[in-house]
C-alpha cells in the first residue's frame, strides 16, 4: 500500500514495538492524508480552470462576441439585481406564511380545514408556476381585478413556493417528539399555545435549511416574473438582447449573475447551517 | 439512595416520623386526593386494563411495580388523562370525570382533562424537557402561559424548586448542556413550580445511566418525606422500601397485591408477585 509518502517500510519486528517508530508512522499516515486532501482541491480548482478556460478562447475565437457591447450593457443588466433580490426575499417571506398556513391545514383534524390545505397544494403543485403567474397578472383583469406587476409576480412566486413548503413545514412539525407534546399538554397548555411555543420554535429550527435551498431556487425562478414586465436580471438580459439581436452577450451576463447569487447565497445558507449545528441549543 | 432517612418532616405544624407508619403523613380523616375508580382500558382488542381501582390520600407515596406490559404506566397515563381510559372515573383533588373516549376531542371535555392535568403534574422516563428553552425558561413557561403567573412571581418561584433539586447553578443553561439526572432533576421541579396535588412518575429512572439514578431518587425521596402525594412507576426497589407507604404489584391489568412496601417486598403472598420479585432481584 502506498501512502505517497515515501519512507517508512516495516523492517525487523524489533522496529514495530519502539514507541518512537510508532509516533513516526502515525505523523506520517497524517501527512500523507493532508497532502492528498490538498492535491484533490488543487486539482479541482485546476480542472474548472481549464473547462472554463477553453469555453472562453473557443467562443472568443470566433470573433462573434462583441466585448464592447458587453462592457456597455453589463451595467444595466447589473442594475436587475438589487431587483432580483428584493422579489426573491419578499417571496421566500409570503411564501413562508402560505407554508405556516399550509402546514396547520394539513395537520388539522378538522374534515374542510384539511381539504382546503390539500386543495391549494395540490393544485398549486400541480399546475406550472408560468401558468400561475401570467395567471395572476393577466387573467385576474377580467374580472376587474388588476394587480401591479410586482405585486401580481411575488404573489405568484410566495403562493406557489408556499405550496412546496407546506410539505417541509409540515414535516419539520411532525418531527417533533411526541414526548414534546405530552409534557405540553401535561403542564396544561392548551394546543394553541402548544403549538405557539413549544412545537413551532423547535420546527422553525428544523427547517431553516431547507428554507434556505427554496430560496436559493427561487433566486433563479425569479426570472420568470420577466413575463409580468418585472424589470429584474433577466427581463433586462432579454430585453436588450432582442433589442440588439445579441443575445448571446445579455444572456451570458445574466446566466453568470444567477450563478454568482446562488453561489453567495449558498455560502451564506452554509454558514447559517454550521453556526445552528455548533449552537447548544439541540432538538 | 437513604439521604432522608431519619428526617422528620413537618406537617401541619406536628413533628412526625415518616418512617413510624407508612401513611403516617396522611392527616387523619382525610379523603382520597386521587381515585381511579374502575379503570379498563383498552388498546383495540388488547385488554390493559381490568378494572383496576387505586384511591390515593394527600400526603402519601404509592409505588406500582410490575412486569413491562403490565399495565402499570397505562394506570399512571389514565390518572391524568394522557390515555384516554375507555371506562372508569378518575378524580383529582375533587375535580370528577367519567372516561368518555367518544366526547374525547369535545371542548368541555378537554378543558375538563386540562383542570385535572393542572393538579395531577407529571415526570418522564425521557424527561421531555423543552430543548429550545433554557432552564429557567422550562420553569416559567407553564406557570405564566397557562396559569397567568407574572413573569417576576414564576421566576421566583422557579428558582426556590431549582434550588431544592439542588440545580441553582444550571439556572441558564439549555437541557443539551445537562446529564440525564440534572435533566430528570429540572424535570421534577417544573412539575412542582405548578404546584400541584399529586406528582405522577413514569419510570423516572429507567431512561439514566445507572450512576445518575440515585441523585433523583433522593430528590424524590425527600419530597415522599417532607409529605407530597406521589404516584410513582418505578422499578427501583430500594425506592419503594424506602419511600412508599404503599406499594402496589399489577399483573394482566390487575393489583394482585396491594401492601406496605415491608409486606409486599419481603413478604408477598402471592406466587406472582414472589416470582416477579424473585427475577428482579436476580436482574
Amino acid at each position: 500500500m502506498s501512502w505517497g509518502a515515501g519512507s517508512y517500510a516495516p523492517q525487523e519486528p524489533a522496529d514495530q514495538l519502539r514507541i518512537g517508530h510508532r509516533a513516526e508512522i502515525v505523523r506520517q499516515v497524517e501527512d500523507a492524508r493532508r497532502r492528498s486532501r490538498l492535491r484533490f482541491r488543487g486539482t479541482f480548482l485546476l480542472t474548472w480552470l481549464v473547462l472554463i478556460g477553453a469555453l472562453v478562447v473557443a467562443i472568443g475565437s470566433t470573433g462573434r462576441v462583441h466585448i464592447d457591447f458587453v462592457s456597455e450593457w453589463a451595467p444595466f443588466i447589473l442594475g436587475g439585481v438589487p431587483v432580483t433580490i428584493f422579489v426573491s426575499v419578499m417571496s421566500i417571506l409570503f411564501a413562508t406564511v402560505f407554508a405556516l398556513v399550509g402546514a396547520l391545514g394539513r395537520l388539522s383534524r378538522i374534515a374542510p380545514v384539511y381539504a382546503a390545505a390539500s386543495l391549494y397544494v395540490s393544485l398549486v403543485r400541480g399546475t406550472p408556476l408560468i401558468v400561475q403567474i401570467i395567471f395572476w397578472y393577466g387573467a385576474l383583469p377580467q374580472f376587474g381585478v388588476v394587480l401591479p406587476p410586482l405585486v401580481a409576480g411575488i404573489f405568484a412566486l410566495s403562493f406557489n413556493y408556499g405550496a412546496y413548503m407546506t410539505e417541509i413545514f409540515r414535516a419539520g412539525i411532525q418531527a417533533i417528539p411526541r414526548g414534546q407534546l405530552e409534557a405540553a399538554s401535561a403542564l396544561g397548555m392548551t394546543d394553541g399555545v402548544t403549538m405557539r411555543r413549544i412545537v413551532l420554535p423547535q420546527a422553525i429550527r428544523i427547517v431553516i435549511p431547507a428554507i434556505g435551498n427554496e430560496f436559493i431556487a427561487m433566486i433563479k425562478d425569479s426570472a420568470l416574473v420577466s413575463y409580468v414586465t418585472i424589470q429584474e436580471t433577466f427581463w433586462r438580459a432579454s430585453t436588450t438582447g432582442s433589442r440588439s439581436f445579441r443575445m448571446f452577450e445579455t444572456l451570458l451576463i445574466a446566466a453568470l449573475i444567477y450563478w454568482a447569487l446562488t453561489i453567495v447565497f449558498s455560502l451564506v445558507q452554509e454558514r447559517l447551517e454550521k453556526r445552528m449545528a455548533e449552537s447548544e441549543v439541540r432538538l | 439512595m437513604t439521604g432522608a432517612t431519619g428526617r422528620a418532616a413537618a406537617i401541619g405544624g406536628v413533628e412526625r416520623d415518616p418512617h413510624a407508619r407508612p401513611g403516617a403523613l396522611t392527616p387523619p380523616g382525610a379523603t382520597p386526593i386521587v381515585r381511579a375508580l374502575e379503570l379498563e382500558k383498552y388498546y383495540g382488542s388488547n385488554h390493559v386494563l381490568r378494572g383496576v381501582t387505586l384511591e390515593v390520600y394527600p400526603g402519601e407515596t404509592v409505588c406500582l411495580i410490575g412486569k413491562s406490559g403490565s399495565g402499570k404506566s397505562t394506570l399512571l397515563r389514565c390518572i391524568n388523562f394522557l390515555e384516554e381510559p375507555t371506562v372508569g372515573v378518575i378524580e383529582v383533588d375533587g375535580i370528577r370525570l367519567a372516561a368518555d373516549p367518544l366526547r374525547a376531542r369535545s371542548r368541555a371535555h378537554r378543558e375538563e382533562i386540562r383542570q385535572i392535568r393542572l393538579r395531577a403534574q407529571m415526570v418522564f422516563q425521557e424527561f421531555n424537557l423543552f430543548p429550545h428553552l433554557r432552564v429557567i425558561e422550562n420553569l416559567i413557561e407553564a406557570p405564566m402561559r397557562v396559569k397567568g403567573v407574572r413573569r417576576r412571581q414564576a421566576i421566583e418561584t422557579a428558582e426556590k424548586f431549582l434550588e431544592k433539586v439542588g440545580l441553582s447553578e444550571k439556572r441558564d443553561e439549555y437541557p443539551s448542556r445537562l446529564s440525564g439526572g440534572e435533566k430528570q432533576r429540572v424535570a421534577i421541579a417544573r412539575a412542582l413550580t405548578m404546584e400541584p396535588k399529586v406528582l405522577l412518575f413514569d419510570e423516572p429512572t429507567s431512561a439514566l445511566d445507572p450512576t445518575l439514578v440515585g441523585e433523583v431518587l433522593v430528590v424524590m425521596e425527600d419530597l415522599a418525606h417532607e409529605g407530597a402525594t406521589m404516584i410513582v412507576v418505578t422499578h427501583e426497589m430500594s425506592f419503594a422500601r424506602e419511600a412508599a407507604d404503599r406499594v402496589c404489584f399489577i399483573d394482566g391489568g390487575t393489583f394482585v397485591e396491594v401492601g406496605l412496601p415491608e409486606d409486599v417486598l419481603s413478604r408477598p403472598s402471592d406466587p406472582r408477585t414472589q416470582e416477579f420479585l424473585a427475577r428482579t432481584r436476580l436482574g
